[in-house]
């Protein structure tokens, strides 16, 4: 491990942790453009945090440890999760010790801790979306797994470090299979973001509500915690979409200063592309019933699985 | 050439004719008359072939060999015979006010053009135009069986058509294959698709390739053939159909489909020297005899009852074929033969007593005899034969497959005797009730027309006793390509 | 182990075609699925004028425009304005629920890759590795027609297997003999003319186009 390393680790972490809630601004803000509404304030995820951690926590009476514990390990894991994806470089000394499955892992390690919040108060609306919550993880989970395969396949590692290197450093080939994978990709990623076609964000109508239902009984720092732990999660799910299918501008290799700098902006700019693209597919997509979700991520298991049959057969 | 031209021509033409000249009062004439000018024709193709020997002509298009000649003098015999049946059946048809005119218009016009696809399937060279002409016949009896537009005659011509459809879709990926082992070997200009050329290089055509062709082609074919577990369209389209149009495609269609997969067969066994393609055909061969014989004893529908015994003769013929063999090939040849010709004389009798008493259930039809003498004998005299009794042909050539299998494949003989012995209770023991008893039946609007049940049965009959010897000679000749 | 850009460019299609065969296995609404049916088409068409410009088979063109005409044109045409008057607009119901058809679809992929792979090896066209998702979307074609319950739908399919079975020509062999394209163009676009007639007379005769009516005929 050098020093630089190390730099570049702090830095991305940094980057990850301050730039989450502008993302989500970003996003609401494209949305409201989009659907023409006025927009919120791009600062408005900064001021909500800011305004919780004011506020006084306040705690049901037969609330566990768990329920305590919760923000601070999903908080926790999610910064973890941004320390590994290779976002701003790829010598980092995290995301060596971690590769793609493991970042799964702490994805799930997350949801279990979330949900197991959810059911701790034992309210009906707890329970409702934890158990709507863990549905759709059981079914996200393989589909992003096979993503992470295909591009395994392609990069022969399951190191994020590698497949970035890899993918980066390509001629230009057209990958039917990573096209397959990337549609894929984005279906995961709305789902396990809580984002339109799956769960709307926006809302608290308690016969579709998925992610708000869990949160229902936080207050304070830990609802603060948690929302942004949630705008992190989109954070990494964005970067870790454009690590795998868009990898240029990241810097490789240890001796880098400038690039690493120069490549904040880089990540910025495509940041503010994707961002843009999500909220036009929640604007374009009607939310579905949510008997229809396991549909929905059936198809992403599918894409994920074709793309990686396809690579098998036609080795592109 | 001249007559293959004639042949190939005059069906098509004959049909449009029909179809645009409207609905007359002599198209079952033209009909007789059209389907007489091609049995002419096949005769004097066939007479030529006796004195010169195998053809090729219109640039190596299409052939005729020891294989076909017989098969296409066949079709082109029991086309003509049919015709002439259907003249008056259709009247009463008519007359019973299920068809009108227009309907008629279609009948005959369908009818030329299913004939004509088939002379097609069987004289080309050319595995693909063998596929197109397959799947023209398909279309062709898809608007005959229809003919009545009943619910059930609909229902009928959809199943055929999916089915059908579906394993001819098969057939063509098979074609796909085959072409494309043909062409590393032949080339793309060399005429790839050629079964004369094939022949000649089939030693050198990759084997795993032909294998999995094979498999798509007699999965295709025998759709067609009506091989269970395939099967399920034909007894529909054969019971709701018009009853000439049971008789061809008994007669004739199954035959042609059989002829497309022998002749693949023949390909795949000079590739792959192993009984692969032959232990498949047993197979399905097999299989479909000893179900269509438990279904036999299920049926109400006499129409039905003979639709499964047509898949129960395929059944022994695919087996004799898998088997191969000088022996085996030769009666699987004479079997096609004599069923074809003893199936569609069944079906005429079957057609005209179904009138008589205005029902097609067994239970409904009875004492034939006393009515109609010549349809009573007809049926009974046919039953007999497609039975395997002797002296018709059918015994000699079910006698030789039997006698073979008992050589070659011991382990199938008990299977085959047991089937056939329940096929022979089955059908037996429902239309000795329809022939003989107490009466039902009325007077018939228009004269049946007899003449070609007992031309059939007379042919049947000589063919147990006598076969001509050019007609053994090619049915050597062919066992041997066989193989 | 670059590819040349038109092998990328025919594995891309390639690839389209397969997703659009899983995508008509899905479709619940008609009229996406005859859109459905004209895209792959549409895909059929230009992975063919493809080949043809990089194998300088002079048929090849022909059998592209004749593609474009009768899969993109004519038959969607066809089937759209069939559904308009027959008035079918309704979802398409399936035997099995889709996540389930999915799948088994899955599994028939699987299926047709390992079954192409030996063969794929033998052919020396650019298009050799194509020949795997051919037969795959032959396969799914047919996996459409058995679990849809209405009569349209089973025809897409049929036609859907058509065009799988064209691929299949294309990838591995160039296409057939120009005089076999023009036959099999030629029984398709009867066939579907048929089944036209056809769709009225059920209609007329059952008042629906759902195919259990049509599970009259069996032995009891």
């Amino acid at each position: 491990m050098t020093w630089i390393g190390a730099l570049s680790q702090l830095i991305q972490l940094a980057v990850a942790v301050l730039l989450a809630p502008l993302l989500l601004g970003w996003v609401n803000q494209c949305r409201a453009w989009l659907q023409n509404k006025r927009a919120p304030s791009l600062a408005q995820p900064y001021r909500m945090i800011r305004k919780l951690f004011l506020k006084e926590p306040v705690i049901a009476h037969n609330a566990s440890p768990i329920f305590r514990l919760t923000p601070y390990i999903v908080f926790g894991a999610m910064a973890l999760a941004a320390a590994i994806v290779p976002s701003l470089a790829t010598d980092l000394p995290f995301a060596t010790a971690a590769d793609a499955i493991a970042l799964v892992g702490i994805f799930a390690l997350a949801r279990i801790f979330i949900a197991l919040a959810a059911m701790d108060i034992g309210t009906a609306f707890g329970s409702l979306g934890a158990r709507r919550e863990m549905l759709i993880g059981f079914l996200a989970e393989p589909a992003l797994l096979m993503v992470f395969f295909t591009a395994s396949l392609i990069s022969q590692s399951t190191s994020l470090v590698t497949i970035v290197e890899t993918l980066a450093h390509r001629e230009f080939v057209i990958y039917p299979s990573l096209a397959f994978a990337g549609i894929a990709f984005t279906m995961v990623s709305l789902a396990e973001n809580a984002r339109v076609p799956v769960d709307n964000p926006a809302t608290h109508l308690e016969l579709t509500m998925i992610h708000e239902a869990m949160i229902l009984e936080y207050s304070g720092r830990h609802l603060a915690l948690i929302e942004w732990a949630s705008s992190l999660k989109l954070f990494n799910y964005s970067c870790l979409g454009l690590a795998l299918f868009f990898p240029w501008g990241i810097v490789e290799g240890a001796h880098d200063v400038v690039g690493l700098l120069w490549a904040i902006p880089v990540l910025v700019g495509k940041l503010a592309l994707g961002g843009f693209l999500l909220a036009l597919i929640e604007t374009m997509s009607a939310k579905l019933r949510i008997f229809r979700a396991p549909e929905f991520l059936g198809t992403a298991f599918l894409l994920g699985v074709l793309g990686m049959l396809v690579h098998q057969l036609l080795g592109a | 050439m001249i007559e293959i031209a004639v042949i190939l021509a005059l069906p098509f033409s004959a049909g449009a004719l029909l179809a645009l000249w409207g609905a007359r009062k002599w198209a079952a004439e033209f009909n007789i008359a059209a389907s007489f000018a091609t049995f002419v024709a096949a005769a004097a193709l066939t007479a030529r072939v006796i004195s010169e020997g195998p053809l090729l002509a219109f640039d190596r298009l299409f052939f005729v060999d020891a294989f076909n000649v017989f098969l296409v003098a066949l079709t082109a015999f029991v086309g003509c015979t049919t015709a002439v049946f259907s003249r008056p059946y259709m009247r009463i048809e008519e007359a019973h006010g299920r068809l009108t005119p227009p309907r008629l218009r279609l009948y005959h016009s369908m009818y030329q053009v299913f004939v004509g696809a088939m002379l097609v399937a069987l004289l080309t060279n050319n595995m693909g135009i063998l596929w197109v002409a397959m799947e023209a016949a398909t279309l062709a009896t898809v608007l005959l069986v229809s003919l009545y537009r009943t619910p059930a005659s609909l229902e009928a011509a959809w199943k055929y058509f999916i089915l059908c459809g579906v394993g001819i879709a098969q057939a063509l990926f098979g074609t796909i294959l085959l072409y494309f082992a043909a062409e590393r070997v032949l080339g793309a200009e060399g005429g790839a698709l050629l079964w004369t050329e094939l022949n000649q290089v089939k030693s050198q055509l990759e084997p795993t390739v032909l294998s999995l062709s094979f498999v798509f082609l007699l999965v295709g074919y025998g759709t067609k053939v009506g091989l269970v577990p395939l099967h399920n369209w034909l007894p529909d389209a054969h019971a709701e159909g018009p009853t000439p149009v049971s008789a061809v495609l008994s007669g004739l269609l199954l035959n042609v489909a059989l002829y497309a997969v022998v002749r693949c067969k023949v390909l795949v066994d000079g590739s792959l020297e192993t009984v692969f393609a032959g232990k498949l055909m047993m197979g399905f061969g097999l299989l479909s005899v000893v179900t269509s014989a438990f279904f036999l004893m299920r049926q109400k529908d006499v129409k039905r009852l003979f639709a499964y015994s047509s898949i129960e003769h395929m059944g022994i013929i695919t087996f004799a074929f898998g088997m191969g063999g000088a022996v085996a090939s030769f009666a699987g040849l004479l079997h096609m033969t004599v069923h074809s010709l003893t199936k569609s004389a069944i079906f005429y009798t079957v057609g005209h007593a179904a009138q008589k008493t205005g029902t097609q259930l067994i239970a409904n039809i009875r004492g034939l005899i006393q009515v109609s003498p010549t349809i009573g004998w007809g049926l009974t005299l046919g039953c007999l034969a497609i039975l395997g009794m002797p002296p018709f042909g059918v015994f000699a050539s079910e006698f030789l497959i039997l006698t073979t299998a008992m050589r070659d494949q011991p382990w199938a003989t008990p299977f085959l005797l047991g089937a056939l012995g329940v096929a022979f209770a089955a059908v037996f023991s429902k239309v000795q009730p329809m022939v003989f008893g107490d009466t039902n039946a009325k007077r018939l609007p228009h004269p049946p027309s007899m003449l070609p049940v007992f031309l059939h049965m007379a042919l049947v009959l000589m063919l147990g006793l006598w076969i001509p010897p050019y007609l053994a000679e090619w049915y050597r000749q062919a066992a041997q390509m066989i193989g | 182990m670059s590819l040349p850009l038109s092998s990328q460019l025919l594995n891309l299609l390639a690839a389209v075609l397969l997703l659009l065969s899983f995508a008509m296995l899905a479709q619940r609404r008609l009229l996406s699925l005859v859109s459905l049916f004209a895209m792959q088409g549409f895909a059929l068409c230009l992975a063919t004028l493809l080949v043809a410009l990089t194998s300088t088979q002079t048929h090849l063109f022909y059998s592209a425009a004749l593609t474009l005409v009768l899969k993109v044109i004519v038959l969607p045409y066809f089937l759209y304005r069939m559904i308009h008057k027959l008035e079918v607009l309704w979802d398409v119901e399936t035997l099995l629920n889709i996540p389930m058809i999915m799948l088994l679809g899955i599994v028939l992929v699987v299926i047709a890759f390992n079954l192409a792979v030996p063969i794929s090896q033998l052919s020396s066209t650019i298009t050799r590795s194509m020949l795997g998702i051919a037969l795959a979307s032959v396969l799914l074609s047919f996996l459409m027609m058995i679990t849809r319950r209405k009569a349209i739908p089973q025809v897409i399919g049929f036609l859907a297997m058509e065009n799988g079975l064209f691929f299949a020509a294309i990838s591995a062999t160039y296409g057939m003999p120009m005089i076999i394209e023009l036959g099999i163009a030629l029984d398709v676009l009867v066939g579907v003319l048929i089944l036209g007639v056809f769709f009225f007379q059920i209609r007329e005769q059952f008042d629906s186009l759902d195919l259990e009516h049509l599970e009259k005929l069996r032995d009891e």
